[in-house]
Parts: C-alpha cells; structure tokens; sequence
C-alpha cells in the first residue's frame, strides 16, 4: 500500500475521525519481517503519538530489536533480512518505492546498544559527522549545532572544554550521550533507541533515563529495553511483544498494572523470560 | 616445560634476528664511507677510473615508485573497499581473492616480463611507464589484500551509526569505514612501497637502467637496486664500494618511510617541530 492509497483507505479515514486530538507520529501497518526463511516479525500493528516515548519490551529473540530496526530501514541493510508491510512517519511511508531509504534516516535518528562513537574522530568531529557528510558547509551553523546537541544530551558541561578530544576518551556513559548527541544533531523527528543503557552502570543509565525524558518535548521516542523496570520508569506506553508478534500494547501504566493478556502478566511479574 | 618454551621462541627470536642486524651492519660499515655530496648527486663517473655518484639511481627509484603507486595505491585501496564493503561471499568475490592471493606469490620476473612485452616491445624501447606498471602490478595484491582485512576489522556497529545518520553509503564507506581502519590500510601501503622499492628483476625487463637522470615518461631511468647489481658485477673495488653505498642509501630510503609513516599514522603525539612535517599530519587527518 503506498501513502497515497493508505491516506485514502477506510483506515486512515477512521482513524482520523475518531483521532482529532491525538495524531500519530508513527504508524506500523502489516509489518512482517524474514531472516532467510525464519519469519521474525509477524504482522505488527502499532501506533506511537508525538512526543511519546513508547517502549517494546519482551524476552530475547521476541523481535523487538528486528522490530525498531526496521522503523528506520536499518534492518535490511543485514544480509538475508527481508521486510513487507508499511511504517507510516507522518503520512509518508518509508517503504514506499519513492521514498529513499537513506533520507529517510535523516528523520529518523537512532541510538545503539553499545556506544559506538567514530572512533578516529574528535567529540565535535562526532557530533559533527552527519552535517559534514550531508554537505552541510557552514561551519559557524556546524559549530552551534554541535553545541546545542551537546547540550540536549547533557553532555555539554562535560566536555566543553576538550572538544577537540577523542570520542573514544570518553567514559562508556559519557560516549553513548555523545552519540545521542550524535544523533540529535540531524535534527530528528523520531528518535529510536536499542537497548541505549544495556552497556552501561546505574549511574550513567539512569542519566540517560533523565535525558530520554527531557528529549520527549520535542521528540517522539521509542525504546527497546529488556529491563522492564526501566520500560515503567520511563515510557508513557508500553508494548509487549513475544515469538514476533507483538501481544499487548497500551499505556505503561497498564501494562504493568492491569495486563489484558495471560501472557503478558505472567512476563511482567517474571514468570518467565 | 613453560621455560624451555619461552626459551625456544627467545633462541627463534635471535636466529632470525642474526641475519638483519649483520646485513645493517655490513652495509653500514662497507657503505658509509662511499657516500658523500657528490655521490648522492652525481651521475656515475667513468667505470675504470671510477669517481661521479648514484644520483639518477636514487631519481630514479623515488620517480618509479611514486609513479607505480599513483597506479597502485588507488586501485588497490579501492579493489579492498569492494572486496571488503561490496561484494560479500559472492563467487566472483571468492574468485578475486583467489586470484589476489595467487599474484601475491607471483615471481617479479614474470611480472617483469609482461610488462616487457606489453609496454616495452610495443613501445620500442625501455621505458619508466613500463616500470611503474610492473611494479604496481606486484603492489596491488598486497594493497588489496591489507585494505580488504583491516577494513573487516571495523565493527559493523560503526558502519551502522554512520547509516543512521542518513549519509549515502558511498561517504560512509570513503569518510567513516575508510577513516577508521586507515592505520592498517597506510601500514600496508607502505609495506607494498617498501616491497617494490627493492624489486630488481622486474625493473631489469623494464627501465633498464642508465646513468642519466629522468628524461621523460617513456624513456628509461636508473634504480637503486639496477644500480647495486651492476656496481656489484663490476670487477673494480670503487664499484663495490660505491655499491655498497647505494645499498645503504636504498636501506636508508625504505627505512624512513616505514619510520615516517608510522610518525603520522599511529596518533602519538610526538613534537617534530617540523611545520612540513606537522602539514603532512595535518592532511592525513
């Protein structure tokens, strides 16, 4: 289904209707994904409302990780993987044929499990790297953008005085802000996050904790964790999602409450996974 | 048992250096009192009475290697980039590593020989474009092969975070993959430099070898290692003594390269005070 066809759908005009006040900023329709012949993700249904953070949580090998690569067209850049089904950002979507699975990372930043810094280059060479690399010439635009993204990812007081410093001399916490910062400076509309605190102490997660909550304001987030305390702490809405398919989704609060489903409640209060 | 281990890869340590510190060393003590202003400078004087220099030789082995590796260095760094980031476990890619590895071992005579056929006996005389060739011939493989290696070496998570940034694959892999593994892509280009700086048989079918400096693209220039053979098979002592400065000086050549690379590659921040020096660093940045 293209955009074109989706925006003219009974769906969309539904859903509109009865969604005046909430609009969403990234809708997931029929999402399927293979590796070789292993079908990891099953048909996968969602929406997230802007300046949200939604958080997919699940045991190992649920899909979640498959699942957020694939809202940036990350996941089929692995060899064998093979993706059908439409991801909606805004009324574009980033399957359409039209739509060019490069820009479209433009909008759709991303953060990784471990931190991952370039590792030849300086902490303004990092922040910088997208600019530069996108043609962006202007040096003094460069240099503010660097500083605002450094200081959205509370990495700014830090490390203003030693700019010119290896990414890598950076402490992990320090790095995995660096390449939020990173991220950021592409001036993303949804900001995607794979386990971003799984390589990190409590200290340096739970910075990260408060900053993916300052980021909310003018982001949409969506986080992959497998720590489901974080999933309650931070998330507005939560989705649960087993053997590729996604179980139960609905406000945080909920799922950790009042869970719908059988499955879901055995999770959350550790009965398995 | 520990001990007659660490005593057997200390004796292999010093069996194998024996040979390298008594080469430096012979050169070094026949050599050094050959060389002098003039016989850096100089062409080579008369055969019998001696006198004149090796300096069309040392021209002539910095203009062929230079020239080999404006051929050399960028098919071989972008061949890697393909084996490395491109082609994946396709067949073709199979068969081009197969067949890297196999001119890897190729004898440099036969390499030599076909650059006497075709840039020599097309041409009609010997030539520095025929020897540029030949040489780069021998150099792609092991460029390709170090390029290919070091860039595998990259995690794959560095390569991601710079496709998230929405930049076009092509500048990833040049500015971020490239940029990262560029210590161990340089040390093999240097390793290939040094390889072809000291190749005398493939230059024997091609350049030549002559006793006057550069005179264009596609007449023949003197080399170090032509320079030392025909010294060494001369029956005079100023011949030997000359040969064994031009061995020195080849040594010498090879040796500040490793050494000069190595400065502005390996990010140790030593103060050379040199602002040529400090531009070079500068640019590899």
């Amino acid at each position: 289904m293209t955009s074109e066809e989706y925006v003219g759908s009974v769906d969309y005009k539904t859903e509109r209707a009865d969604s005046d006040v909430l609009s969403y900023k990234v809708s997931v329709r029929n999402l399927n994904s293979w590796f070789g012949a292993k079908q990891a993700l099953k048909d996968i249904n969602f929406d997230v409302k802007e300046n949200t953070i939604t958080s997919l949580i699940g045991p190992s090998g649920c899909g979640k990780t498959t699942l957020i690569r694939c809202l940036n067209r990350m996941n089929e850049m692995t060899a064998s993987a093979s993706v059908k089904g439409s991801v909606f950002v805004d009324d574009t979507d980033i399957y359409d044929g039209a739509v060019d699975p490069v820009l479209i990372k433009r909008r759709i930043g991303m953060v990784f499990q471990k931190p991952n810094p370039f590792p030849t280059m300086s902490i303004h060479g990092n922040v910088a790297a997208g600019l530069k690399l996108n043609g962006v010439r202007d040096r003094k635009l460069i240099d503010e953008i660097v500083v605002d993204s450094l200081k959205s990812a509370a990495l700014w007081d830090e490390v203003k005085d030693e700019l010119d410093k290896p990414g890598l001399s950076l402490s992990g916490g320090q790095q995995q802000r660096l390449c939020i910062a990173r991220a950021l400076a592409m001036q993303p509309e949804v900001l995607l996050m794979d386990e971003p605190t799984s390589a990190l102490d409590p200290i340096a997660s739970s910075k990260i904790e408060e900053l993916i909550n300052d980021l909310k304001r003018d982001l949409t987030i969506i986080i992959v964790t497998h720590n489901m305390q974080q999933a309650a702490r931070v998330s507005d809405y939560t989705a649960f999602m087993y053997l590729g398919e996604m179980i139960e989704y609905g406000p945080t609060k909920q799922i950790f409450e009042n869970p719908q489903k059988d499955l879901t409640e055995r999770y959350i209060s550790g009965k398995f996974g | 048992m520990n001990r007659v281990f660490t005593g057997a890869t200390i004796a292999c340590i010093v069996l194998a250096m024996i040979p390298l510190g008594s080469i430096l060393l012979e050169v070094v003590k026949n050599g050094i009192s050959a060389i002098s202003f003039e016989f850096l400078t100089r062409p080579q004087g008369s055969i019998v009475t001696g006198g004149g220099g090796i300096g069309p030789a040392i021209q002539g082995t910095i203009l062929t290697v230079a020239y080999a590796s404006l051929i050399g260095v960028p098919v071989g760094v972008l061949a890697g980039i393909y084996l490395s980031e491109y082609a994946g476990n396709s067949r073709f890619a199979y068969g081009v590593r197969f067949f890297n590895n196999v001119m890897t071992g190729m004898p440099s005579i036969v390499i030599g020989i076909v650059g006497f056929i075709t840039l020599v006996a097309t041409i009609g005389y010997f030539n520095i474009t025929a020897g540029a060739v030949a040489l780069s011939i021998i150099m792609i493989p092991i460029v390709v092969g170090v390029t290919e290696e070091t860039l595998k070496l990259v995690p794959n998570s560095v390569r991601e975070a710079g496709h998230s940034l929405g930049i076009p694959k092509w500048k990833v892999t040049m500015f971020i993959t490239l940029n990262s593994a560029k210590n161990g892509v340089l040390t093999g280009i240097v390793l290939a430099l040094s390889r072809i700086a000291g190749e005398t048989a493939p230059l024997i079918m091609t350049i030549l070898g002559t006793s006057l400096y550069f005179q264009g693209l596609l007449d023949p220039v003197d080399a170090l290692p032509l320079r030392i053979w025909r010294l060494a098979s001369q029956p005079y002592d100023h011949a030997h003594s000359f040969g064994w400065g031009a061995a020195l000086i080849l040594i010498i050549m090879v040796l500040s390269l490793s050494i000069l690379l190595r400065l502005l590659v390996l990010e140790k921040r030593f103060k050379l005070g040199i602002p040529e020096m400090l531009k070079i660093r500068r640019m590899w940045k």
